[in-house]
Formats: structure tokens, C-alpha cells, sequence
């Protein structure tokens, strides 16, 4: 049996979303090979690039199918098998008439009982056989989609902060939707597609041979235009698509920072401007959309016209064999059914070939992010650190982001355990790096950094994580409870341990006069909440997390004194005998410190105790009474 | 949310935007049909064509022919395909297009509380993946379920014709599969619905672990925060495979029934004819057209399941779209003409929508007056309600009580466009848009050419944010997401020139210095004061050398007002005051006699830094 309804190809699917092309991305960097997700904006890609993009996305979905063969082999077979089951029910039906109606007739109902129940048989079988191919697709595509959707999600928290800080949100959010959507419709419908089509024009075409080779190889020639005509489509359309998973990331990135920045947007009035560039944005994507599915539109109906043409040339050279008596009349009817019947899958292979482009095209993205090497690395033969104290070394450490200049000139600077050290420099000093530094945001230059004499870069992660904990200046929030995002901290502690932790940091008060105290929604960005408020749930967290070192990166900024001053009495208890490094432009924080580093261009130009250096002449001395005298 | 429009309500509010294109779309049935009726004509043609003619012995002449209808119904075929494409993909593509910018426009004007309990994952799956999917149905989905139901009518129609027993048989097995059809389409709509609202919360999952990947970092929380992502994508999966279960069912049983009702047929029909009640001829003709009308059939089950998954797609975007949006334009609105500033709260009144019945009022009666070109401070404990009240000066969210006025013009008269030029905000957790540091600085303004030169220098030199001209491209160095980070007190500084840039009446910040260091804030600081003369300015301060710059302080307590005055006036009679603002220890507190002003100049490159 067959569709007998010819304009399946319908508009193909365009999912794409993605990319982002940003002007400024430098693409002579790495030569001509397209590594990670440097270019992924570029559409027009040499033929060696295009290649290297192209087999990158094959050996991505070939990662997938693998650890998923037997169940892709099982869908396929299930495909096979119910596809013999439906064929079956014509040939039933032709024995009912031809055999068991003579056989009726003669009185021997038998043959009929026969006829029918086998009909039944095969019904059911290729009912029950459908409906297991429907599920076994989905169970197969499900499996894949989720294998693909952990590991880029476990990848872009593997990235370090430096690819973050290049590589927006809107784009891990594309790749991760719509990406992922253009491999979902391939997987959906194209397996079955695929295999019940071929198979189907596997038969039909055995068919045709047992009748007559010669026909047989007629219809194999039409093979050659249809190669040609692939080939054009497949050279077009990988274009199409590449460039409209660019354009959907744009759309995409510029939706999710309207809709993050929202606030903004009101106050200065970009609504306007935004909407005209949306627009944009939206016609381009609207415009490549039809591009693709154009090229499907004369993708689909030449491979309808190559098969139409064929069955009149099958005609044309059976027609003239009857003529010369070499063929029966039977003979060319059956075989010019045949030879249409062969064509009729064509339409299925050719969207089969339309969403396979597409997620192509879609996994080269992926693939690229996947490819991107987190320039902060595990180590390989991890040093465990159960107990750590907290003492830290920088021997010779130099700092400079990626190629770029020196940002941290040669350091020499040990910290011995349980100090206080107050970081203390102007803004854009090089205070934050050092920082940075020590919670391996990024690894250092040159040199060695290290922790209880560990680099930091043989530290087991998790060790290292659970040793060195920062608070930074954005306290960002997650959805969920207050109390979800102070165990942030210590994801296994109890409600006890996290109202105790609140209670340190001052901020139990506060939390308890919410709506539902702990359990509050915070809501997207913290909207309800301050952002004094979420400096302090974020403390909450850090002093939840118990580490041995403490970075405080101006972690106190939007706090009113009051709060301040409570933090300050819960951070005294905490710091007893931990290790804390502390960045703070109010020099209130400092009172507390045993040691104050002066930064300068990078470089510690004092170190002392607060009282030594208050009492000289040095910068700090400056610093210090500029402060008091702000605090009139 | 209403939860459960009927399909026929949800696919109704289509209308307005299909109106326009239904020409477009009928003519693609047409086609669409046309195609499908040349599929099923060739074989009948070759038939007749082979049987008839060349079967009678014919010439060279008669094969040349027959070929050339071959193939020009062949052609046809072809061309219908392509046709019905042409006819369709444009206005619908269109049609998607217009639907999707709508929506973000609407998503633009929707307050701040929607915005507040929407993330932007599921904002992002309505904007994209639905609309996508409405596009296509309404592409293909309709046409074929349209078309494809046609050829199953026109398929019985002739069955009936030729057998009217053997039709009624194959009929009745409808019976059973339009009951079964309706139960699928309320099990099959509600797990779509349940899918695509999982997908859209994945994606804001996706979202926040990108924008909290720093607080992820630090606390080495990456795998928690893994193991919740593959929670919810598993339990998408689970969703995803209950819906191809229920789609497998549905597709077994409309497999099924009909081939039973065949296989039913197949027995009365040979005993019909072998009783002489039904010709040969008959019973094969039968059977030929219920052959071409199993394909149809079938393929109704997916063309089904696609219009279900378009309805509620079609529910989710109507569901934003349907959001009211409570802060408008005034219908006859006020114009100020020569407005001069002065800003008075009467009994203002603020709680937020979802609050609880038995919660207090977040802002609980704030009377408050500033005048034009007043600088006012505005002091309180974190969480007392500061931020609150200056979001709704420029009607980030309606007040729920008394009035805020503008030179005695209340805030909801002005149009927001005016509104919202007349104020300008500094937010203490800064926005930069990816766009050049020139546009974000420039984005509350109107000027152009030289005249924005001369207010984007003078902005970014009070803000003290000269850094910007030694960035790698100066001004037009883009930042922001996609470009150079910042670090936090540049961020801040561009916040506030911005803010400075919009030349305000009324200027709004919210604690606009805590980044920056104490130099810095003092260059601000005086750089500010001048500019402020002419700016009435309402300022949260949580350092005594913020409200240094102020004419007056407000103290707010527990969402009232609760005293005015100097900042030593203050000092003087305020406990509550003094418990606010003043620092840490008594030895501060003694120097608090001396005046606030410091002329020390801190040897400073940070500029050559930045």
C-alpha cells in the first residue's frame, strides 16, 4: 500500500535557531581550520573548512546513534517488518478474488476463511508493528536528544569563564533549543521515512527486474539526474542552513538580553528601537526560512519529475518492444505500475534529505561548541587535598588574558593559613585577578600558584571547589526558595545548617519578614529581592560553605552599614581560623584584617599590618583617611 | 491562563492573521489536491492507454502519444508540488513572522511583574518553537488534513457507489475511531502541552546556569547544578515518550479498524459474489479504491497529532498575548511643557500583585515632597522598600495607592514615552546592552551628531568613565554580553553616564557609587553635584558620602517616611538614623563634626589600566 497523497514534502521544517554573528570575532586568529566555535558565524566556508565542519557533525550523531544501535536497529527493523505486513494486504485480497471465490463457488468456503483470517493477521501485525516503530522512534530520538542535551550542558559548565565572557548566554541557549529541535525532527520522522522508502523501492525495484532487466536498468539510469540534482541541493542547502542557524542565534540572542535587561529597556526607552531591529532580525530569519524551503520546492518536485519522466521513457521503449512483439501488453502495464509505484517513496526520501541537511547543519554547531577546550583544565593525575589549611603561594606568577598584555606582572606572595588579608587598590588595580587567580577562574601565565604547596592546577576540582570558595560583587540568584539558594553552598545541608547560616550572615531577619520566610520564591533575577538582599543570601551561601579559603570580591558593596556590621561580626566568627582574601573599597573591612595588600598596576606596592600602614605615608595611609573622611 | 479552549477556539484565533492570506492558502489546496488527483489519475491513465490502444495493435504514432500524455500529466504532477510551495510558503512565513514580532513587541510592553514571574527560557520556546510549529501546520498540516480528507470522502463515496454493502462495513469502522479520536485529542493535547511547557523551562534552566556560571564556578556546584538539568531533561524525556505512546495507540487503532473493516469486507464481499450479489468487476473495483484510500487514512493520525500540537502552540502564544498589560499610556494624556521637576509623593501605597492577603503594604503610605532641582537622599535598612519606591517613578510598576506627581502632573497621565524621558534611572545591578559603549551611554538621549559627542564626553567625564576612550576602539568598543567585560565598577560608572547623558528632569539611582572605590566616588561625586543643581534627584544612599551630595535626606522605615531633614539634623535627632548610617565604631563617629568635603588627591592611573 501506498500514499497516494503526493505533496508530503510541505514546508520543511525550519528550526534553526542559532548563531550570532559578531563582527568583532576575529577570524584570522586560528588560520583556516574552524576550531571550537571561533567563525561558527561565517555561512560561505572553504571547501577544507566545510568539510572539517561537516564530518565534525557526522561524527557527532555517529557519538549518538552508538551507544544507541541495538534500539536504532530495532526501530529499523520494526519499520522493515510492518512495511512487509501492510504490503501483504493487496496480495491477500488478489487471492481471495482469484482463489477462494472460484473455490466458494464450488462450494469449498474454506480457502475464504482462510483469505480472511489471514488478512486479519496482517492487519493486526502491521497495526501493532506501526504503533511499536512510533515508540521505539521515540524511545531512540528521546535517548539521543537527552544524551546530547547533558553533555553540552555538562560541557558549557566545563568552559572556563574566559569562553563565557565571549560566548553569550543566548547562544548556549540556541545551540541548546532549537539545535537541538532540528536534530529532534530528523530523528522523529526520518528513520522511519528513510527505511520504510527504501525498502519499499528495494521491492519494487526486484520487482521490476524478475519482470524484465531491461527496465530494470532504465530506472536505475534515473538514478544519474537524481545524484546531480542531490548534489545541487545538498551544496545549496547546507548554505541555507548553515546561515539560518546564524540568523536564528541572532534573533535568539538579542529575544534573551531584551527580555533579561527588561528593566532597562523601560527606563530609557529602547522598546522602539529594539522592536525595529527584532524586526529585522525576524525578516532575515523569515527570509532564509523560505530560502530553504524553496530549494525543497524544487528539490522535491524535480526528484517527482525525474520519476514521472522516467515512467514515459519506460513507456516510449515498452511500447515500441510491443510493437516488435517482444513484449506482452500485460508485461508493460505491470511494469510502467511498477515503475511509478517504484518513485512514490521519492517524496519521503526527499524530506528525509531536507531535515538530515538541516540537523547537519545544526550539529556543526553543536559540534563546534562541544569541540571548545576549556582553556582551565582538569588535571590529569589530580592531587587530592582532604584536609586543607589554607596557606598561598605565588611564585613567579605572571597573568595575561589569553595573547593579550600582561595584566599581572612576575608576583612573589605567600599567604600563610588563617590570615586576613585586606586587598586594597583602585578599581581595575588587578585586585579582582588575584582573585580570580586563586579560585582558578582562570590559571596563571607563568609561575606557579599554589595551595598547602599544591599547584593549583594538579588539585583535584572538587577538592579545590570545596577548599576555596568566592563571593563575587553580582549575587546572582537562582529560581527556586531563598533556602535553595543559600544550599548552593552545601547542596546536602539541612534547613537547620541553612537558618544557621542565614542567622551568621544577618540575614535571617530579613528572610523570615518575606512572605514565606525561607521558602520564598526569589523569583527571576531576584526581582523582589535587593540588592543588598542578595549579597546576603549570597554570604549566607559562602558561610554555608565552610571553606578553608574565603574570597570576598566586594562581596559587602550594596549593604547598608547595619548589615554590614553584621556581616562583619558573623565574618570575624567564620574567619577564625580560615584563610580569607578580601576585596572591599570600604575600608570598614579592613579593621578586621591582619594583613593589607596594596595593588597597583598589578603589583602589591605595600604589605603590612592595617595599623602599620595607616600610620605611614604610603598609599593606603591616603586611601585610609580619604575614607574616614567619606564617612561624615 | 484559561486552561482548555475548545480546538476549534484556539485554531479560531488564528483568523485575523490568516485572513489576509486565505486566497493564497486556497489556491495551495488547490493545488495540493490537483497534485494529489494526477497522482492517482497516471496508473488509471496507463491503464486505459496501454489496454485500449496498444493493445489493438497499434503504430509508432500511438506510443509517441500515449508517452506524451505520460508525460505531461507527469509534468503536472511535478509542477502542482512546486506550486502548491509557491502559493503557501510566503504568506505563511509572513504570517509567522508578523505573529512572532507581535509578541516580542507585546513582550516589551508587558510590566516588569510579568516579566518577573516569566523566565525567559519559556518566553523563548513560545517565540520560537511554537510559532514555528503553527507556521507549519498551517503550511501543510492544514492543507493535508484538508486534502487528505477530501480523497478518504470522495475514496467511501465511490465505494459506496460500487457497493454500497461493502462501504457501510467499512464505515462503520469510523464509528469506533472518531469515539477513540476524541479521547486522544484531549490525552495527546494535554501531554503536548505539558511537553512544550517542560521545553520552555529547560530552556530557562539552560539560561540561568549560563548567567550564574560564575556562582556555579565558585562554589564548585557545576554537577548539582548538571544533575537538576538532567532531572528536568528526563523528565521531558519521560513526557516526549508518553506523547509518542499515545500517538502509537492512536496511530495502531486507525491502522487497524479500517483493515479490519476490509478484512470483514474481503469475506461478505467473495460470499456476495459467489451468490451472484455483487459482480467480480465490482468487488475488485472495491477494493482498488480502498487500497488508495488506506494511505490517506493513515496518514491522518500524524496530521491529526500536528494539529493538536499546533492548538497548543497556538494557546501558549495566546496566553502572553492575552496578558494585560496594566501600566498604558493615559487616554487623554497631559503634556509638560516646561517641566521644572518637582516631585511629590502623596500617601503612596505599594504592594505587589501576588502578595499575600495578610502581608503589610511593601510601601505603606510615603509622603514626600522634592522640589524642583532638590536633591534628595534616601536612607534606610536593605529591604525597607528604597528600591521599590524609586522603581515607580518612572512606572516600572503602578503604585496601588495615592499618587506620585510631576510638577503637579500625577505620573499615569503623562504619556510613559514623556515619562519616562523626563526621568532617568541608575539601577544598582547595571544593564549594558551589546552595542558600542557610545550607544549604551547614549540610549536615554535624543541628540545627535556633534551635540551627542559633547553629551557623551561630558556623561562619561562626570561618571568619571573616561576609561572608555582608551578602550581598544575607544567609544565604539562594543560591550555587554557579546563584547568586552567590564569589571564591576566600570559597569557602574557606564550606568550612570548614561543615566547623566538623558538629561533628565528627575533622576532616579539606586545606590549608583557602591562599586567604586572611595577616590573614584569622590571625583564622581563632584562632578555630579554640579550637574544636579538642575536635576531634581531622588538618590539611595547607604554611605554618608552619598548623601553628601544631597540637599536633604529621607529616612524610610518599614515602608513609611519617617523623618526629613540635613544629614546632621538627622544625626542629631534620629536613633534610628544613626543605627542607618553611621559606621562601625565611636572613634568614626567623633570625627562626624568635621564637614564632609576631602580635597585629597589620590595619586591615581587607573584610567591607564582600564
Amino acid at each position: 500500500m501506498s500514499r497516494t497523497t503526493t505533496t508530503p514534502g510541505g514546508a520543511p521544517r525550519d528550526r534553526r535557531p542559532r548563531r550570532t554573528p559578531k563582527a568583532q570575532e576575529t577570524p584570522a586568529e586560528s588560520g583556516s581550520t574552524s576550531a571550537g566555535v571561533l567563525n561558527e558565524d561565517d555561512v560561505l566556508l572553504d571547501r577544507a573548512q566545510s568539510k572539517a565542519v561537516r564530518s565534525r557533525s557526522f561524527r557527532l550523531l555517529g557519538s549518538l546513534i552508538r551507544p544507541n544501535r541495538r534500539q536504532f536497529i530495532w526501530t529499523v527493523l520494526l519499520v522493515v517488518v510492518s512495511q512487509a505486513a501492510r504490503v501483504a494486504g493487496p496480495a491477500i485480497i488478489a487471492f481471495g478474488i482469484d482463489r477462494a471465490l472460484p473455490a466458494l463457488i464450488d462450494g469449498d468456503p474454506l480457502m475464504l476463511w482462510v483469505a480472511g483470517g489471514t488478512y486479519l493477521l496482517a492487519a493486526v501485525l502491521a497495526a501493532v508493528l506501526t504503533a511499536g516503530y512510533v515508540r521505539a522512534t521515540a524511545q531512540l530520538s528521546q535517548s539521543m536528544l537527552l544524551d546530547l542535551r547533558v553533555r553540552v550542558f555538562r560541557h558549557t559548565q566545563r568552559l572556563s569563564l574566559e569562553f563565557h565572557e565571549k560566548y553569550t548566554s543566548g547562544r548556549i541557549i540556541s545551540r541548546q533549543t532549537s539545535d537541538l529541535e532540528a536534530l529532534r525532527e530528523l530523528l522523529d520522522s526520518g528513520i522511519s521515512s528513510l527505511a520504510s522508502g527504501a525498502i519499499f523501492m528495494l521491492f519494487t525495484a526486484a520487482t521490476i527486474f524478475a519482470l524484465d532487466w531491461r527496465t530494470g536498468f532504465l530506472i536505475l539510469a534515473a538514478a544519474v539526474p537524481m545524484f546531480f540534482l542531490a548534489r545541487w541541493y545538498q551544496k545549496h542547502s547546507q548554505i541555507a542552513y548553515r546561515e539560518s542557524r546564524v540568523v536564528s542565534a541572532k534573533l535568539i540572542v538579542h529575544f534573551i538580553e531584551t527580555m533579561t535587561g527588561i528593566r532597562a529597556v523601560k527606563a530609557f526607552r529602547r522598546e522602539t528601537v529594539n522592536a525595529e531591529r527584532y524586526d529585522e532580525l525576524a525578516e532575515d530569519y523569515r527570509t532564509v526560512t523560505v530560502r530553504s524551503i524553496n530549494l525543497n520546492g524544487v528539490f522535491q518536485p524535480g526528484l517527482v519529475l525525474i520519476g514521472n519522466v522516467t515512467v514515459a521513457v519506460v513507456l516510449v521503449f515498452g511500447g515500441f518492444r510491443v510493437l516488435g512483439g517482444s513484449l506482452e501488453v500485460g508485461a508493460l502495464l505491470a511494469l510502467l505500475l511498477y515503475s511509478k509505484r517504484f518513485f512514490q517513496p521519492v517524496d519521503q526520501m526527499a524530506m528525509f534529505y531536507n531535515s538530515f541537511q538541516s540537523a547537519a547543519a545544526a550539529l556543526e554547531k553543536v559540534s563546534g561548541l562541544l569541540e571548545e577546550v576549556p582553556t582551565v583544565r582538569p588535571p590529569k593525575n589530580p592531587v587530592s587535598l582532604p584536609d586543607p589549611r589554607g596557606d598561598i603561594d605565588f611564585h613567579d606568577v605572571q597573568f595575561r588574558y589569553g595573547n593579550g598584555p600582561v595584566v599581572l606582572p612576575t608576583l612573589d606572595l605567600s599567604i600563610r593559613a588563617g590570615q586576613t588579608v585586606a586587598l586594597v587598590g583602585q578599581t581595575g588595580a588587578g585586585k579582582s585577578t588575584l582573585a580570580k587567580l586563586i579560585a582558578r577562574f582562570y590559571d596563571v601565565s607563568e609561575g606557579r600558584l599554589t595551595l598547602d604547596g599544591v599547584d593549583l592546577r594538579e588539585l583535584a576540582p572538587a577538592d579545590l571547589r570545596r577548599a576555596v570558595v568566592m563571593v563575587t560583587q553580582e549575587a546572582f540568584l537562582f529560581s527556586g526558595s531563598v533556602a535553595d539558594n543559600i544550599a548552593v553552598g552545601k547542596p546536602e545541608a539541612g534547613r537547620e545548617e541553612i537558618i544557621a547560616a542565614a542567622r551568621a550572615v544577618g540575614a535571617e531577619e530579613f528572610i523570615l519578614e518575606l512572605p514565606e520566610g525561607f521558602d520564598t520564591d526569589v523569583n527571576k533575577r531576584g526581582g523582589r529581592v535587593s540588592a543588598g538582599q542578595r549579597q546576603l543570601i549570597s554570604f549566607a551561601r559562602a558561610f554555608l560553605a565552610d571553606p578553608a579559603v574565603l574570597i570576598l570580591d566586594e562581596a559587602t558593596s550594596s549593604l547598608d552599614i547595619p548589615s554590614e556590621r553584621l556581616v562583619q561580626e558573623g565574618l570575624q566568627k567564620l574567619l577564625g581560623n580560615r584563610t580569607a582574601l578580601i576585596i572591599a573599597h570600604r575600608l570598614s573591612t579592613v579593621a578586621i584584617a591582619d594583613r593589607v595588600l596594596v595593588v597597583h598596576d598589578g603589583r602589591v606596592v605595600e604589605d603590612g599590618t592595617p595599623a602599620d600602614l595607616i600610620g605611614g605615608t604610603g598609599r593606603f595611609a591616603t586611601l585610609h583617611a580619604a575614607w574616614k573622611d567619606s564617612l561624615v | 491562563m484559561k486552561n482548555q479552549n475548545t480546538l476549534w477556539e484556539s485554531l479560531g484565533r488564528l483568523y485575523p492573521h490568516v485572513r489576509p492570506i486565505i486566497p493564497r492558502l486556497v489556491l495551495g489546496l488547490l493545488c495540493a489536491l490537483g497534485a494529489s488527483m494526477m497522482a492517482l489519475a497516471i496508473p488509471q491513465v496507463l491503464r486505459v492507454l496501454i489496454n485500449d490502444a496498444l493493445a489493438e495493435g497499434g503504430s509508432a504514432r500511438t506510443v509517441w502519444v500515449a508517452s506524451g500524455v505520460v508525460l505531461l500529466l507527469g509534468v503536472l504532477e511535478a509542477t502542482f508540488v512546486a506550486l502548491r510551495r509557491q502559493f503557501v510558503i510566503t504568506p505563511a512565513t509572513t504570517v509567522e513572522t508578523n505573529m512572532r514580532t507581535s509578541f516580542y513587541r507585546h513582550l516589551q510592553n508587558l510590566t516588569i511583574e510579568f516579566h518577573d514571574r516569566w523566565g525567559s527560557g519559556q518566553l523563548l520556546s513560545r517565540a520560537m518553537s511554537d510559532l514555528n510549529l503553527m507556521r507549519r501546520w498551517m503550511a501543510f498540516g492544514l492543507i493535508m488534513l484538508v486534502v487528505t480528507s477530501l480523497t478518504v470522502v470522495m475514496g467511501v463515496v465511490i465505494m459506496f457507489f460500487t457497493s454500497w454493502v461493502l462501504a457501510l462495513i467499512f464505515v462503520a469502522a469510523a464509528v469506533p475511531l472518531m469515539i477513540y479520536g476524541y479521547r486522544f485529542r484531549t490525552s495527546y493535547s494535554r501531554v503536548s502541552r505539558k511537553s512544550q511547557d517542560q521545553a520552555g523551562d529547560l530552556a530557562t534552566t539552560v539560561e540561568e546556569s549560563v548567567h550564574g556560571i560564575r556562582v556555579l564556578k565558585a562554589f564548585g556546584r557545576s554537577r548539582e547544578a548538571l544533575e537538576d538539568f538532567e532531572e528536568q531533561a528526563e523528565e521531558l524525556r519521560r513526557t516526549e515518550i508518553h506523547k509518542a505512546r499515545s500517538l502509537a495507540t492512536f496511530s495502531m487503532i486507525v491502522t487497524l479498524l479500517p483493515e479490519l473493516a476490509l478484512g470483514a469486507s474481503l469475506v461478505v464481499g467473495v460470499t456476495l459474489a459467489a451468490s451472484g450479489d455483487v459482480t467480480i468487476g465490482a468487488l475488485v473495483a472495491f477494493f482498488a479504491t480502498a487500497a488508495a484510500v488506506a494511505g490517506p487514512v493513515e496518514f491522518i493520525g500524524p496530521l491529526l497529532a500536528m494539529t493538536f500540537t499546533a492548538k497548543t502552540a497556538i494557546d501558549r502564544h495566546y496566553e502572553v498575548m492575552e496578558s494585560e498589560n496594566t501600566i498604558t499610556d493615559p487616554e487623554q494624556p497631559i503634556h509638560l511643557d516646561a517641566p521644572k521637576g518637582e516631585v511629590v509623593f502623596d500617601a503612596v501605597h505599594f504592594r505587589y500583585p501576588d502578595a499575600q492577603d495578610d502581608a503589610g503594604d511593601v510601601l505603606d503610605g510615603i509622603d514626600l515632597r522634592l522640589r524642583a532641582g532638590e536633591t534628595m537622599a534616601l536612607v534606610g535598612v536593605t529591604g525597607c522598600g528604597k528600591s521599590t519606591l524609586l522603581q515607580l517613578v518612572p512606572r516600572l510598576y503602578d503604585l496601588t495607592g495615592g499618587s506620585i506627581t510631576i510638577d503637579g502632573v500625577d505620573l499615569r497621565s503623562l504619556t510613559l514615552t514623556e515619562l519616562r524621558s523626563l526621568v532617568a534611572v541608575a539601577f544598582e545591578d547595571t544593564t549594558l546592552f551589546s552595542t558600542s559603549v557610545r550607544d549604551n551611554v547614549l540610549m536615554g538621549s535624543d541628540a545627535t551628531g556633534a551635540e551627542a559627542e559633547r553629551i557623551l564626553a561630558e556623561a562619561l567625564d562626570v561618571a568619571q568613565a573616561q576609561f572608555a576612550h582608551d578602550l581598544p576602539d575607544g567609544v565604539d568598543t562594543l560591550i555587554g554580553e557579546e563584547g568586552l567585560s567590564l569589571s564591576g565598577g566600570q559597569r557602574q560608572r557606564i550606568a550612570l553616564a548614561r543615566a547623566i547623558a538623558a538629561r533628565p528632569t528627575v533622576l532616579v539611582l539606586d545606590d549608583p557609587l557602591s562599586a567604586l572605590d572611595v577616590a573614584t566616588e569622590e571625583r564622581v561625586e563632584e562632578g555630579l553635584r554640579a550637574m544636579l543643581r538642575s536635576t531634581t534627584t531622588l538618590i539611595v544612599a547607604h554611605r554618608p558620602s552619598t548623601v553628601a551630595l544631597a540637599d536633604h535626606v529621607a529616612l524610610m522605615r518599614d515602608g513609611r517616611i519617617a523623618d526629613v531633614g540635613t544629614h546632621s539634623e538627622l544625626l542629631a535627632r534620629s536613633d534610628h538614623y544613626r543605627y542607618v548610617i553611621a559606621s562601625l565604631d565611636d572613634e568614626e563617629i567623633a570625627q562626624l563634626g568635621r564637614t564632609a568635603v576631602t580635597g585629597q588627591t589620590v595619586p591615581d592611573d587607573e584610567e591607564a589600566l582600564a
